[in-house]
């Protein structure tokens, strides 16, 4: 189970990457698109889209189940992966690089400290 | 799951990576690797599946043809010794009980095969409709273990481990012979539509069969799939599951089952009565099957709508890796069956759907 240390995490098995700016990439754990197994389908919001912490942005499938995902920090959408339409496996075969869900602007940045490190999430995600 | 059972293949299974779930009151993979890429494997080389959660019971004595003829819809009088046949058992009001394979062992002699969900229903079903028969009936399930090889690989790969040439087996035709020097009953069906074999085998011998079988078939691209592959892989096929496509309310004139119906045979048998007026009078629903030109699936329970209305409820839904797209089967009233306007509802939204006769791609498992 890949935890990389230098992501931020969210007890619902989000991963955030810290960029300039108040910037940053989103994803699914690798926990997570284990758990879900084979991914089918990503639903990303559009650019431009608003949400506030804990409100549905998404979803992902997979031919289990389908999950929703949640915005963890108020913040606005300002890029998504486009090529997860096409290819929504490389959120199973590389949850934190390829498989990126989305860029977001955070609109809080005092909300980031709700954020687990590498360890803290560690624990959640042990089976 | 601390009360489920373990199948001959437990420990196969899990020291194979098989992510163990309940399933009907069984700990059962549900996959090993990947759904996507067993069902991939199934359709190119082959797949082994642990089905010996399956229930089996033997039927013998004289009456044993007219008590099957009784309590199935099919017509066993039919069958000759190693043959297999697929029937319905119904309820009086034509729902069905159960769907299941009947083999004919021997004069007076049958063994079969049962859903795992409904195994107990069924023993108790044909006990009861038995006593004014002369028949004896025993529950075997736990006797037997039962491994699919799928896929058209699956003949390549027994040929070098089987006592018998099973060149000339026909489609839904079985041997008694020997797979890797175990004795088996070798039966040329499956649930994935694909060519391959049923085997079922003695309980303790199952692990030593499935490892013969997977170290024998690996060079082939033979993969390990779970219950994941073969669901996704039955429906492709448009094979009907129990709990879905049928059940104790959906009966073979809803379900398009009627092949599997002998109105022509010379008993009675239960449900035939309402059967035979259903079909008279028509269903007031229908399974239909469907592609949705997309990657969503609409899984079962989803609502079926047709210009803005209600008209139905999805029972089947997944994604097929061959056509990449979601595919799936829903009960619909019967008015709407053959409408080109149907929708899926999901999460608020309509998708249209375009209805599909199943098989959803060439198969040919009898080829």
């Amino acid at each position: 189970m890949s935890i990389p240390a230098d992501l931020k995490y969210t007890k619902d098995h989000e991963w955030l990457k810290l960029l300039d700016g108040d910037e940053a990439l989103m994803g699914i754990t690798d926990f997570a698109q284990n758990s879900l197994g084979d991914i089918t389908f990503v639903e990303v919001p559009e650019v431009g889209d608003s949400f506030s912490a804990g409100e549905s942005f998404g979803v992902v499938e997979s031919v289990k189940a389908a999950s929703d995902l949640y915005m963890p920090v108020d913040a606005e959408v300002i890029e998504v992966n486009e090529s997860l339409e096409d290819s929504p496996e490389s959120v199973n075969s590389s949850p934190y690089e390829a498989g990126w869900i989305m860029k977001i602007k955070i609109a809080d940045s005092a909300s980031l400290e709700e954020l687990l490190d590498a360890k803290a999430y560690e624990e959640i995600a042990k089976d | 799951m601390s009360d489920a059972k373990r199948t001959p293949l437990y420990d196969f299974n899990v020291a194979n990576g098989g992510r163990m779930v309940d399933f009907a009151g069984w700990e059962m993979p549900v996959q090993y690797e990947s759904i996507v890429e067993e069902h991939k494997a199934t359709r190119t080389a082959a797949g082994l599946f642990d089905v010996s959660h399956m229930g089996e019971v033997t039927v013998k004595g004289p009456q044993s043809e007219a008590f099957l003829n009784y309590v199935l819809t099919n017509d066993v009088s039919t069958m000759d010794d190693g043959k297999a046949l697929y029937s319905l058992m119904c309820q009086p009001d034509g729902g069905v009980v159960d769907d299941l394979l009947v083999y004919r062992m021997a004069e007076g002699s049958y063994l079969l095969c049962l859903n795992a969900a409904n195994a107990v229903k069924d023993v108790a079903w044909l006990e009861k409709e038995a006593a004014n028969f002369e028949v004896e009936l025993v529950d075997v399930s736990e006797k037997y273990g039962l491994v699919a090889l799928q896929g058209p690989k699956a003949f390549p790969i027994l040929k070098g481990l089987s006592s018998v040439d099973l060149s000339g087996l026909g489609y839904y035709r079985f041997v008694q012979g020997e797979i890797a020097g175990i004795s088996c009953i070798i039966s040329r069906t499956g649930y994935t539509g694909e060519v391959g074999v049923e085997l079922f085998v003695a309980a303790e011998k199952t692990a030593e069969l499935a490892e013969a079988l997977f170290d024998a078939g690996k060079a082939d691209g033979l993969v390990l799939a779970g219950l994941g592959a073969r669901d996704s892989l039955r429906l492709e096929a448009g094979y009907s599951l129990y709990g879905h496509e049928i059940d104790e309310k959906i009966g073979p004139v809803e379900a398009g089952l009627m092949w599997t119906v002998s109105l022509k045979k010379p008993c009675d048998f239960i449900g035939k009565e309402a059967i035979l007026s259903k079909k008279q009078s028509g269903p007031a629903q229908k399974i239909v099957f469907f592609k949705t030109g997309g990657r969503r699936i609409a899984r079962p329970g989803t609502e079926v709508v047709s210009g803005g209305a209600a008209v139905g409820t999805v029972v089947s839904g997944t994604f097929s890796p061959i056509l990449n797209e979601a595919i799936g089967s829903a009960l619909v009233d019967a008015a709407v069956a053959k409408s080109d306007e149907l929708a899926v509802d999901l999460r608020g939204k309509a998708f249209p759907i375009e209805r599909a006769r199943p098989p959803f791609l060439p198969l040919n498992p009898q080829a």
